[in-house]
């Protein structure tokens, strides 16, 4: 039987790590726009920490969803707009995991290893190399510019199916809701 | 005519026994590691200059300055490179070279030394004792070793990075120097 609301489990995932996302992309943001400073180099630790934290809850949740299926999308959505919902939400999953690797990958490449929380230090995949580095930083701003438009995408068509179609798309993924 | 030759390469020789060296600098390094919130991170000088009368078998006699060209300084990303380089750090423009002058080495046992000498950086100086290793190959002779330092000591990092839970105190300096040997 399809369930018709997320689980409790999935509710606080989503949220969780909806909230250290949107912090951590307008903390990263700020941070790189600060000049050099001791507090420069505490907040980029920081940011790293909250990536690998989003990158271990992202990997659990994605592990629970394969367990515990999404409720179904209304019937009253048009073919192009499930495809639509579909291919965000797996693009959503791999930006997650492809924002806080390419930023684990330009840290290392840039000569800093990750020490999680400073006391678990990630190994690193890559040696320092400038040029790789610039690559990487690119490539880390990029995919952080593209979630940020996805997740924009998601939170528009989250509150139209609640206010436009009035369906119970996001009252099902909030955490105080009480849906039959 | 065979007589005179030799006689030259022989005092040619002895001359060299007695004269300071030059280390090879393409096979040379000095890096060194800080601590950046925990985080070692590596850095390296690219030029430096040595010169080095050091004879195993009379190592107190040993007599060795170092000269580093600390504008040569490899954080590895500009933005570091160019912070490290401003007064507050290593005051390059002020102060562009660090100097290490040898004044004893004491031998601690089969191919292990130690060095001692006086280290001065952005006009402070303080004494240093490194130990290192001496090994032998292929015509070369390869001195490798790191001692620790205290970058406050030399005001390196001054005002809001003197902080040492953001950059610790401690740097470790490792050396690796290559001389012809004799």
């Amino acid at each position: 039987m399809t369930p018709t609301r997320y689980t409790p489990a999935a509710i606080t995932f989503h949220w969780i790590v909806a909230a250290l996302i949107l912090f951590n992309l307008c903390f990263g943001l700020y941070t790189v726009g600060l000049p050099l400073s001791p507090q420069k180099l505490r907040f980029f630790s920081f940011h790293k920490w909250i990536g690998i934290t989003i990158f271990v809850l992202a990997s659990a949740r994605l592990l629970w969803r394969l367990f515990h299926p999404a409720p179904a999308l209304p019937a009253a959505m048009k073919p192009w707009e499930a495809m639509a919902a579909h291919v965000s939400h797996v693009l959503l999953y791999i930006l997650f995991f492809a924002a806080p690797l390419t930023g684990w990958l330009f840290s290392s490449a840039s000569g800093f290893q990750t020490v999680y929380l400073g006391v678990l230090p990630i190994p690193d995949l890559l040696q320092k190399n400038k040029e790789l580095a610039d690559v990487l930083r690119a490539l880390h701003r990029w995919i952080n510019y593209s979630m940020a438009a996805v997740i924009v995408v998601h939170a528009a068509a989250a509150l139209k199916h609640h206010f436009i179609d009035r369906d119970d798309v996001l009252v099902r993924m909030l955490p105080l809701s009480r849906t039959p | 005519m065979i007589r005179a030759l030799l006689s030259t390469l022989l005092a040619a020789s002895l001359a060299a026994a007695a004269a300071p060296q030059k280390i090879i600098a393409a096979q040379s390094s000095i890096k060194f590691v800080s601590r950046q919130m925990n985080v070692p991170v590596e850095g390296e000088f690219k030029r430096f200059d040595a010169t080095v009368d050091f004879d195993p078998k009379k190592p107190e006699a040993t007599k060795a300055e170092f000269e580093v060209d600390l504008g040569s300084i490899d954080l590895g990303s500009v933005e570091g490179d160019t912070e490290v380089k401003k007064k507050a750090w290593l005051d390059v423009p002020g102060f562009p070279k660090a100097r290490f002058v040898a004044t004893s080495v004491k031998p601690l046992g089969g191919n292990k030394y130690e060095a001692s000498g006086a280290l001065s950086i952005k006009g402070a100086t303080q004494n240093v004792v490194a130990p290192f290793t001496l090994a032998e190959s292929g015509g070369l002779r390869i001195v490798e070793g790191q001692f620790p330092m205290k970058r406050l000591q030399y005001k390196i990092g001054e005002g809001s990075w003197s902080d040492t839970d953001t950059v610790a105190d401690e740097v470790l300096v490792r050396f690796r120097f290559v001389l012809p040997a004799r």
